[in-house]
């Protein structure tokens, strides 16, 4: 049943492109290095993070700070934010015919969400109004790679963002890894599911940057700039 | 043995062979009497012995506060609100339906899923979409709909207070003011409802009766679900999705 799928197809003037991976990918620096490349080259781009709206943030942080979320409310409050976004930000933007970046996108919540027990046709059902992107890209890096990038430093886990809610482990740096290993496991079936394109985290930071410009150039024609 | 099911995916981490209560969902418009007949309910099963338990809308610990804050400000999207409540209904069902009826007791839900499907469907919602989005939510033993046609709603409402602006539907708005925004939005709110009753299997009880006949019928019916004949809420919806 197509309306209760995942995707709106709309036609707008603008293009959306999406970065994914795991933590300790690199993908933020890609889209950033991206961002700056495309606003110099005169396009009015629009960056779009996962931050809550204020009505949903004060639920989410609340339920966050008393552990109130459980696998299923998790979900639906992280959908209802997005598809807040969705309506606020990214529609608009995309209508007025602008590049919108999207550091994680509906793919971080299939995997996610998933991992933690929810059925995963039921959770895509729940971005139906997501707009398909242009191109999204997945940063593919080995678990180790991510690991190391993010644990050096041994930095304060939060109970969510280590998985400590579905009682991997005990200790919050070992839910992190086994939590993060089977998101992991979780975003390889949506890269051929969604035909996202893949690229190699482990290449050197500019020759990923050139590897991407090269296909985002692709999807640029007729796309407004500014008078140069 | 008797079993919950969900009307279609399973709420992760939850083992249904745990529940051994009952879940008794009322549902109609304001002013149709539901809390005065969940009171006497309440009363007649604690007589006959029964532990029972209430919950209703937006008594969530979760959301119920950012709900009320959206509410006032108007401050969310169509989309998102549906959301929102489902977030709210979630939160509700787990932390409150759940361990009532894994402790044996009779929930008495001042309505339910149904409503919530009904509001979103009148403000646009895909219908399969949103039943879809509630597919996690426990089937009940029984669904009683006290209805009341708009005609008969318009006086209770006038001496109950007069109109809300939310149950007036007047986010989309209905009509040129609250009164008939009112009688369009609550007509489409019974109408919804009917059609879910159909699909659902409510059991629908004329709430215009004496309140005592309605009382009776509902003590009498819902004995007969805990004492375990078969309820008429057997019939299956069509599996959304």
């Amino acid at each position: 049943m197509t309306e209760t799928r995942y995707g709106a197809q709309v036609a707008v003037p603008g293009r959306l492109f999406v970065v994914e991976g795991i933590d300790g990918s690199g993908k933020s620096t890609q889209l950033t290095l991206l961002s700056q490349w495309l606003r110099q080259s005169g396009y009015h781009v629009v960056l779009s993070a996962w931050n809550s709206s204020p009505i949903v943030r004060e639920t989410t942080s609340r339920g966050k700070r008393r552990k109130l979320l459980t696998p299923l409310t998790f979900s639906l409050i992280h959908a209802t934010d997005f598809t807040e976004r969705v309506d606020r930000e990214l529609l608009p933007a995309l209508k007025a015919g602008a590049i919108v970046l999207a550091d994680r996108y509906v793919y971080t919540a299939f995997a996610r969400d998933v991992v933690r027990g929810n059925d995963p046709a039921w959770v895509q059902s729940l971005y139906r109004f997501a707009p398909v992107p242009t191109v999204a890209f997945y940063f593919r890096v080995p678990l180790e790679t991510a690991l190391h990038r993010i644990l050096t430093g041994r930095p304060k886990l939060k109970y969510y963002e280590a998985g400590m809610d579905i009682g991997l482990h005990a200790d919050p740096q070992e839910s992190y890894r086994l939590f993060q290993s089977r998101i992991l496991t979780e975003y390889e079936k949506l890269v051929g599911e969604y035909s996202l394109h893949a690229l190699d985290a482990r290449l050197p930071v500019q020759v990923q940057q050139r590897l991407l410009r090269e296909t985002v150039r692709q999807h640029l024609d007729g796309v407004r700039r500014a008078a140069q | 043995m008797r079993r919950f099911e969900s009307y279609g995916v399973p709420i992760p981490g939850l083992q249904l062979e745990e529940l051994t209560g009952w879940l008794i969902a009322i549902e109609g418009t304001d002013g149709a009497g539901r809390s005065t007949h969940i009171a006497r309910l309440r009363e007649h099963l604690e007589q006959l012995g029964y532990a029972v338990a209430e919950t209703g809308f937006t008594r969530s610990d979760l959301a119920s506060r950012g709900l009320r804050r959206a509410k006032m400000g108007n401050t969310l999207g169509t989309n998102a609100f549906n959301l929102y409540y489902a977030t709210d209904f979630a939160d509700r069902l787990e932390h409150q339906i759940v361990p009532a009826l894994r402790a044996g007791f009779v929930m008495l839900t001042d309505r339910y899923l149904y409503s919530l499907v009904a509001r979103a469907i009148v403000r646009g919602a895909d219908p399969t979409w949103i039943k879809r989005v509630y597919s996690f939510s426990l089937r009940p033993d029984a669904v009683f709909h006290l209805r009341v046609g708009v005609d008969d709603l318009v006086p209770r409402v006038l001496m109950a207070g007069g109109f809300d602006y939310w149950e007036s539907g007047m986010d989309i708005p209905l009509g040129e003011d609250l009164y008939e925004s009112f009688v369009n939005y609550q007509g489409r709110m019974i109408e919804q409802l009917d059609e879910l009753g159909r699909e659902y299997g409510f059991e629908t009880l004329d709430a215009t009766r004496p309140e005592d006949e309605i009382a009776d019928v509902l003590a009498r019916r819902v004995v007969q679900v805990l004492e375990g004949s078969p309820p008429l809420t057997a019939t299956r919806p069509a599996t959304a999705g």
